[in-house]
């Protein structure tokens, strides 16, 4: 069932590792048939107690219960404290702009001084760590923990009991001062969760102008604060607050983002037309544009072809065209009225020009489109170009190749196929074609014109017993003034 | 297959404990609402819950009714709801909507929420506005790691990378240093950290905070060292096409919490068929690391043994008959039906590859990490996007050629946008807005050609420009010096040697031996040199915030052994089954075992999909 161990272990000398190809049906592939093949032949005997025993099934199974050993008090309280010293240095996780420090220092650096195998230095306090230790020289120190009937913490141990999510209470932070001074604090402890708290505090306290102002040389909090904003879907405070920071085009995007929501088509195009004033950047405008005017223009194709199926005049349509791509829209266009004149809005030629859609893109979306209604001369025209002597020729802005891979997949008969790849430039590429679509011609051309006499054989083989193409071969094998290369 | 292991690579630890732990807890919580009641289970939750709790064990403790959080109305009868959810205020706005809709119906039950891992105070403060607050009890369920495999172990919080990548919200940082503080407290204590990142800083930060201030009990280390990495230090990697088994299978079906739903095409019956992929599974376990080429000799060799297997008992009398029956025989079968149903899948990874013509799409990106081919790159992806082909390819493409070449030339970023939006929708203007602020695809800015230039011709980006870099992060956005990276480190290996596959020879051989992961490498220089000492000008282009620190019990841990050579490297933010094939492979060649410990287990199209915008 293999093929012999000398041809596997050529294929592998010979392949690096752009060689190896999934197209390759006829070798792995095929061998993985085979093992399927084996394997589904001893099905049989395995089949009379198929009881699917061991197969791992994910599902709520029966299973005995544990018992419930653990809680978290049992675990901490079994545990001994053997360690007093803080076991790893503090590193500085000071991200914000400030970054005078940065360029200087790397941790690394200070490992250069170690000694192989012997003491590892304690940098503790190697590190200079300055924003952090103008406000919070104890930061770290939990002494907050054993006076806890007062409630006048400072913004620091707020933080810290904030933290381990212990009850606090920020309505005696009432001074602008001590409300930035608890944000800072949060801030410098990277707690996202403590941080996000605060500022919901600030939030209902501060009016927003304050807020807005002090957040703008706060860029930690500040994202903190549009993601909380956007997870609890006040949009009308977030476009505030991006218009207080002059961040016109996320105002802009937030506000065209609501469009998403509006399921009415005739709200939304409305919408969508409101859009046009937003202070979006100029390539981004022009896109915004498109696409009201594409909505525009499929709710109307839209009304006009109702109006035509129930009229009988178009066929029934499966295919839906609003809120769809441009593309999408121009595919539809192609389909259903491929011939119109250009003056209507369903006209490919129409959409085309309105959107400034590339050659290219025109003519890959015409292509599939007429493919798939299988209009094989509305393809053939599509390529057909007349030279100024009157001569037709196949021209396309997109490879032959590509091209045949279109047409496959929408099923085109070999006889259509056989032309496009005919055109493929590549000899070689175009005998990889050629044999995966059985255009048996061209392959057979092909080895002719380059006078391959052993591929020739060999394709030989391939080809039906007695059929045209094994005659053709066989011509072309006894022909005299053929001078093969091989 | 063959592969050179070395044969003294240490054992792994046991991480079912943290299964035990973490079911134990959650029993503990349900005892703490006595009677009959009714749970409502976040989606998310639902297959993390399957590996630790089953339906059993959740009825044992008088859980009537199991439902899925869906934001519709309740129709429960039960007289106690019960909430297990994470922690997100649109979750919770649901359940005040819930409760106060009761509350209007004059219906009287009780409520109890656990969040899992933590509560935040944004939760709360809506439970506050929502006038709730003691209608509502809530608690923690901490359940910080599900270990997927011997060497996997995830904290299957998939947002943790937008959140903290692109919104820049630091509410998991806790959670991963918590994550790390109970693998330290179960297996630790560890000797060396290393790191690169800010999160990874941070979550150390957080981390060291938690030991300080908690207690260790003292134990025998079975961790050594730590490598903690953000995922934003390295975007090629996930972005690459997956060639590896497991990745994959992993982008074509999708594995969710190590378990995969085969379709009938797989199973060749007609029903589809849910199978854990890991090390329990034999055949999967030998073939999951293999480049794809080699699974198909892999498997018929398996099928041919297995037909000389079964052929054994041609000839057997009866007595031999019976023994073979009650020893070999279960072996066989369960051998047998595991090989047909990975011989199924690599027939239909093999359909849906040529189908797509993958070998191109492989030759693109394969040049876009070389560097070469440029022009003919953006043609192909251009068409790609023209024939509407699939979106996530095309993004993962044209992330893939920003990353490489430090953003796209102004008149290809808006040619390739505008045709982009044509083919797919302009609602994908906020997704390109998103892409943008993580950097993963930007225009060139005016200016920065000379950087270009110089890390084309391999020359390093001085001080002055790398601190200019750094100015200009008030966005996070990074900036990729994919180029003088990929030069300085080896990480593109020369295109004309010939590479065998099937006996691999560095960790490129995940990506057919065209790249070495950048993440995995990093890992690999830092416990060569025990640091980041002589790779300065790496870091730097990695803008920097790498550490390496350690305990002060290093020392004499370090002749130790063993557990010295058990290295856990965390993830922030997802890693790829190709890394954790990489690593595997890195692990056998130098005589470590490595755990990997991630957010979530990630690939190029969920890492995308979590950046799209196209959706209320």
């Amino acid at each position: 069932m293999m093929k012999s161990k000398a041809d596997e272990e050529e294929y592998w000398n010979s392949s690096k590792y752009k060689a190896f190809t999934f197209d390759d049906e006829d070798d792995e592939f095929s061998r993985l048939k085979e093992s399927k093949q084996a394997v589904n032949s001893i099905r049989r005997l395995v089949e009379e107690d198929d009881d699917e025993e061991d197969v791992e099934k994910i599902s709520w199974s029966g299973e005995p219960v544990g018992s419930i050993s653990w809680s978290v008090n049992e675990t901490a309280a079994s545990n001994q404290r053997t360690d007093r010293e803080p076991a790893f240095p503090k590193i500085n996780t000071d991200t914000s702009t400030t970054n005078k420090s940065l360029s200087g220092y790397s941790l690394s650096s200070l490992f250069k001084g170690k000694t192989k195998g012997g003491n590892f230095q304690q940098f503790t306090d190697s590190l200079t760590d300055s924003s952090l230790r103008l406000y919070a020289p104890e930061l770290r120190k939990p002494k907050s923990e054993y006076k806890d009937y007062i409630s006048d913490w400072s913004p620091e141990e707020t933080v810290q009991r904030m933290q381990h999510g212990k009850a606090v209470s920020l309505e005696k932070f009432r001074s602008l001062q001590d409300k930035l001074l608890l944000l800072d604090f949060s801030v410098s402890a990277n707690d996202g969760n403590v941080i996000t708290a605060v500022l919901i505090y600030l939030k209902r306290t501060l009016s927003k102008e304050v807020l807005f102002r002090e957040l703008q040389s706060r860029q930690t909090a500040l994202r903190h604060l549009i993601c909380y904003l956007r997870e609890s879907r006040d949009h009308r405070l977030l476009q505030e607050l991006f218009r207080a920071l002059g961040r016109t085009e996320d105002e802009a995007l937030l506000k065209y983002k609501e469009h998403l929501s509006i399921a009415d088509e005739n709200k939304r195009r409305d919408f969508l037309k409101s859009c046009l004033s937003l202070p979006f950047s100029p390539e981004d405008l022009a896109l915004v544009q498109d696409h009201y005017t594409l909505l525009e223009r499929q709710i109307i194709i839209e009304a006009t072809d109702r109006q035509a199926e129930r009229g009988g005049k178009l066929p029934t349509k499966t295919m839906p065209i609003l809120n769809m791509s441009l593309i999408t829209t121009l595919y539809y266009c192609c389909f259903y009225h491929y011939s119109e004149a250009e003056n209507t809005f369903s006209s490919p030629l129409n959409v085309r020009h309105t959107f400034k859609i590339s050659e290219k893109q025109f003519f890959v979306t015409a292509l599939a489109a007429r493919a798939e209604l299988k209009e094989w001369s509305d393809v053939d025209a599509l390529f057909t170009c007349r030279n100024w002597l009157g001569f037709t020729k196949k021209k396309s802005p997109l490879s032959f190749q590509r091209v045949v891979d279109v047409l496959q997949k929408n099923s085109a008969p070999t006889q259509v196929l056989q032309d496009y790849v005919a055109l493929v430039d590549d000899a070689e590429l175009r005998i990889t074609l050629a044999q995966k679509h059985k255009c048996h011609d061209i392959v057979i051309n092909t080895y002719r014109d380059l006078k391959d006499r052993q591929q020739l054989l060999g394709y030989r083989g391939k080809v039906e017993m007695g059929s045209a193409e094994e005659r053709k071969i066989d011509e072309l094998l006894t022909n005299q003034q053929i001078r093969w290369k091989n | 297959m063959a592969h050179s292991a070395r044969r003294d690579c240490p054992e792994l630890p046991d991480f079912s404990l943290l299964k035990t732990l973490a079911r134990d807890h959650l029993i503990y919580l349900l005892e703490q609402l006595p009677g009959k009641k009714d749970l409502f289970i976040e989606p998310d939750l639902m297959s993390p819950l399957d590996r630790i709790a089953n339906v059993s064990i959740l009825k044992q403790h008088e859980v009537d009714k199991l439902y899925k959080v869906e934001y519709k109305p309740v129709i429960s009868t039960s007289d106690q709801l019960c909430f297990l959810i994470r922690p997100r205020i649109q979750t919770v706005k649901w359940i005040c909507d819930v409760a106060n809709a009761d509350k209007a119906a004059g219906k009287c039950r009780r409520y109890k929420i656990i969040f899992t891992p933590k509560k935040f105070y944004s939760c709360d403060a809506v439970l506050e506005e929502q006038g709730i607050i003691g209608d509502v009890t809530t608690d923690e369920w901490s359940f910080y790691l599900l270990p997927l495999d011997d060497d996997i172990i995830s904290l299957e919080l998939p947002e943790f990378f937008r959140d903290n990548f692109l919104a820049g919200d630091q509410r998991w940082v806790k959670t991963a240093g918590s994550a790390l503080h109970l693998i330290h407290s179960l297996y630790g204590p560890f000797s060396k950290i290393y790191g690169i990142g800010r999160c990874s800083k941070m979550a150390y930060e957080s981390w060291r905070e938690q030991v300080a201030e908690g207690e260790q009990r003292a134990q025998k280390a079975e961790i050594g060292k730590v490598f903690l990495i953000d995922r934003d230090v390295d975007f090629v990697t996930p972005l690459c096409s997956q060639v590896v088994y497991e990745g994959l299978v992993d982008d074509i079906f999708r594995i969710k919490c190590g378990c995969v739903e085969f379709g009938p095409e797989v199973t060749s019956s007609d029903k589809s068929m849910k199978v854990m992929l890991n090390s329990q599974d034999k055949v999967f376990n030998e073939i999951r690391n293999e480049h794809f080429s080699n699974v198909f000799g892999f498997l018929s060799q398996k099928a041919r043994n297995l037909q000389t297997a079964y052929d054994k008992r041609r000839g057997m009398d009866i007595k031999q008959m019976k023994t073979f029956v009650s020893e070999e025989f279960k072996g066989l079968k369960q051998e047998h039906r595991l090989l047909s149903l990975h011989i199924g899948a690599s027939e239909s990874i093999m359909k849906q590859k040529t189908k797509q013509d993958f070998q191109e799409l492989l030759k693109t990106e394969h040049s876009l990490l070389e560097g070469f081919e440029i022009r003919e790159s953006i043609s192909f992806i251009e068409e790609h996007i023209n024939r509407r082909v699939s979106m996530l390819e095309s993004l993962r493409l044209l992330c893939l050629l920003s990353i490489t070449e430090n953003g796209l030339l102004p008149k290809d970023f808006r040619s390739l946008k505008t045709q982009f939006l044509q083919s797919y929708g302009v609602d994908h203007l906020l997704t390109f807005a998103n892409l943008r602020q993580l950097g993963l695809l930007v225009e060139q800015q005016p200016g920065e050609m000379l950087t270009v230039m110089e890390s084309k011709v391999g020359k390093l980006v001085n001080d002055k420009t790398a601190g200019k870099l750094t100015d200009a992060f008030s966005s996070l956005a990074r900036k990729s010096h994919f180029r003088a990276l990929s030069r300085k480190l080896n990480l593109v290996p020369r295109s004309d040697e010939e590479y065998d596959l099937r006996v691999p020879r560095d960790m490129a051989y995940i990506f057919s031996g065209a790249y070495v992961p950048l993440s995995c490498k990093l890992v690999e220089q830092v416990l060569d040199r025990d640091g980041w000492t002589g790779l300065e000008e790496v870091t730097k282009l990695l803008n920097g915030h790498e550490f390496a620190v350690t305990g002060n019990n290093g020392a004499d841990s370090k002749a130790k052994g063993n557990a010295q050579r058990i290295v856990l490297v965390m993830f922030l933010g997802g890693c790829t089954f190709s890394e954790i094939s990489a690593l595997r492979f890195l692990g056998r060649e130098k005589g470590f075992r490595f755990i990997v410990v991630t957010t979530a287990i990630t690939n190029s199209s969920r890492i995308l999909e979590s950046l799209l915008d196209n959706h209320v």
